[in-house]
């Protein structure tokens, strides 16, 4: 047994729902003793900003540059929450052809298509079932060299 | 009423998830070193292909493209387990993991309409938010519940999702339908001797006079034929099927943060789930670790963390069990929350007089397994002669690292950043 047969299960606990309201930094500073003594040391936590439902939350990274003008870069990391009911104006990631596709959802007409943000790749109609909608994106980090 | 939520192929479900290529195509898991096929999707049963069946047989098909064959990942199959337990938990507060792949679920105070709705939502909704297609049976015992999920999977007019009372026209059409070695505890022995004195189905032995049941046959025959009659006298831990899974658990008796007491608790089940282990004959491949924190108190903060340890070859040796249960522990324990219960489960086993297994599966010497059948053997008599718990292994020491061959290797996409599946934009 190595630890790299080590497996996590469940990424991290789930972070309890704040029981009180979101305490600004500077509330110690008015005098009053601040409200934020009893829950010293905790943190911003970009999961609980992120990450609505980690049951339905797969993160992907990004290859390719179609998706450029809507923001979308190679490298990056879409936040993927597949509990959304997908609606036009949303980014998606779809199977497409047997491969994982990223994509942003609309209505062309009456019919709904998945578009790039590229005019070379054209539009592509959701109407068979080689092509389904995996997950709606919730959000892109996208990490600078520093 | 109870609900039994089963993945379909779940294994295949969890590659599929992540590879759409995969979908419609046989595909089949093997065991660590790419031995064996231990998980296969109907399209690879139906072309023959049975559990066990050495990977080597099915290479040249794996080179014309006719068959996939990948090498299993646990790590990937433990996240999606506890996703799709995580999804039932907003069903409802009773959720216990039964196998990785099968988890009952208690349901109260719903009409039988209501009830249907309810598990065909609950179906829906792992499905979507997971990928994993699942089948729902539910009843008001865990033997009928089990039945109606296999009458969800069987049948397609269900769509996944059979809701069952006791007694009922529907409830005995079925019964009737199916043959009696396809309910839960009834081996084929057992089928044969049933038949001597015309009890041929399901329905038969709900009939059947329960005295009577338990007098020729036994105390577990009469509690199935109970149960089919929608008595509910079958508790989790009394009922296991042997051949496939192994599972201790338990309450901690006080609700705890002790890692100390907890740790201790787990030792205790994955020695025990050992001692079974050995006495039917198997060995494991993979240890579940869950832990659980009281649902009922929704006033504490609440989690249910599980993980999954690949052992590093099939084995029913007490000490590389802990060693795995023990890491496993390790990474799922979070300080700050009050357990309720924890539990070790064994899986995917095997029988242990294969023989391939030697060849294909083992690194070990020869001499080294019987050392260690030999240890375990004078263990299990000692505690058999003189009580539980005579004989119990401290600290288990680090086994060696085994190189081991998974060449089909896929990534664990949903646990580490650097395999994350790739999204084109092209």
């Amino acid at each position: 047994m190595t630890l790299a047969n080590l497996i996590p299960a469940h990424p991290e606990p789930p972070s309890l729902a704040l029981p009180y309201p979101l305490v600004l930094g500077r509330a110690g500073l008015s005098g009053f003793p601040s409200p934020a003594q009893d829950y010293e040391g905790r943190v911003l936590d970009l999961n609980e900003r992120l990450v609505k439902r980690p049951s339905a939350t797969f993160f992907l990274t990004v290859t390719g540059d179609s998706m450029v003008k809507l923001g979308i870069n190679e490298g990056d990391t879409l936040v993927v929450d597949r509990s959304i009911d997908p609606r036009p104006g949303h980014i998606i990631v779809a199977m497409v052809d047997g491969e994982i596709t990223v994509k942003r959802y609309e209505l062309r007409g009456d019919v709904p298509c998945l578009c790039s943000g590229n005019p070379r790749y054209a539009p592509i109609p959701l109407v068979d079932l080689d092509c389904q909608v995996w997950g709606v994106v919730r959000s892109v980090i996208h990490e600078y060299a520093v | 009423m109870i609900g039994l939520v089963d993945c379909n192929s779940f294994y295949v479900s969890c590659e599929r998830a992540f590879q759409p290529r995969l979908r419609g195509r046989p595909v089949g898991v093997m065991s660590n070193n790419d031995g064996c096929v231990i998980a296969l999707s109907t399209e690879l049963k139906a072309l023959g292909i049975t559990m066990g069946t050495p990977a080597f047989e099915l290479q040249h098909q794996v080179r014309r493209g006719q068959i996939h064959l990948l090498s299993s990942n646990y790590e990937l199959y433990g996240d999606m387990s506890a996703r799709v337990q995580s999804v039932l938990e907003e069903f409802s507060p009773g959720v216990e993991p039964y196998s990785i792949d099968e988890m009952f679920v208690r349901f109260g105070g719903f009409t039988s309409d209501q009830m249907l709705e309810h598990a065909r939502q609950l179906h829906d909704r792992v499905r979507q938010y997971t990928g994993i297609p699942v089948c729902v049976g539910v009843a008001p015992t865990r033997t009928l519940a089990k039945f109606a999920n296999r009458a969800a999977k069987k049948i397609p007019a269900y769509r996944g999702v059979c809701v069952l009372q006791a007694g009922t026209a529907e409830t005995k059409a079925l019964l009737q339908r199916f043959e009696l070695g396809d309910l839960w505890g009834v081996g084929q022995r057992l089928v044969e001797r049933l038949a001597v004195i015309g009890i041929r189905t399901g329905w038969d032995l709900a009939q059947a006079d329960p005295k009577r049941i338990r007098r020729s046959f036994s105390v577990t025959l009469e509690r199935t034929a109970l149960e089919l009659r929608g008595i509910s006298c079958i508790e989790m831990n009394d009922f296991h099927e042997p051949r496939q899974r192994i599972m201790t658990s338990r309450s901690f008796g006080k609700l705890t943060d002790d890692i100390g007491e907890i740790r201790e608790a787990m030792r205790q089940h994955g020695q025990r789930g050992a001692e079974k282990l050995r006495s039917q004959g198997s060995l494991a491949r993979a240890v579940l670790v869950f832990l659980k924190t009281n649902p009922f108190r929704q006033d504490l903060p609440q989690y249910t963390p599980s993980a999954v340890v690949e052992l590093s070859r099939p084995t029913d040796d007490s000490r590389e069990i802990l060693h795995a249960a023990g890491h496993a522990l390790q990474r799922i324990y979070r300080k700050g929350y009050l357990y309720q219960k924890g539990g070790v489960m064994l899986l995917d086993l095997v029988d242990a007089s294969r023989q391939q297994l030697s060849l294909l599966d083992t690194p070990q010497s020869d001499a080294d397994r019987q050392r260690s059948a030999k240890l375990m053997g004078v263990m299990d008599e000692l505690n058999s002669r003189m009580g539980r718990g005579t004989v119990k292994l401290g600290t288990p020491s680090p086994g060696a690292a085994w190189h081991l061959r998974c060449a089909n290797l896929t990534q664990r996409y949903s646990t580490r950043w650097d395999e994350l599946p790739i999204a084109r934009a092209k």
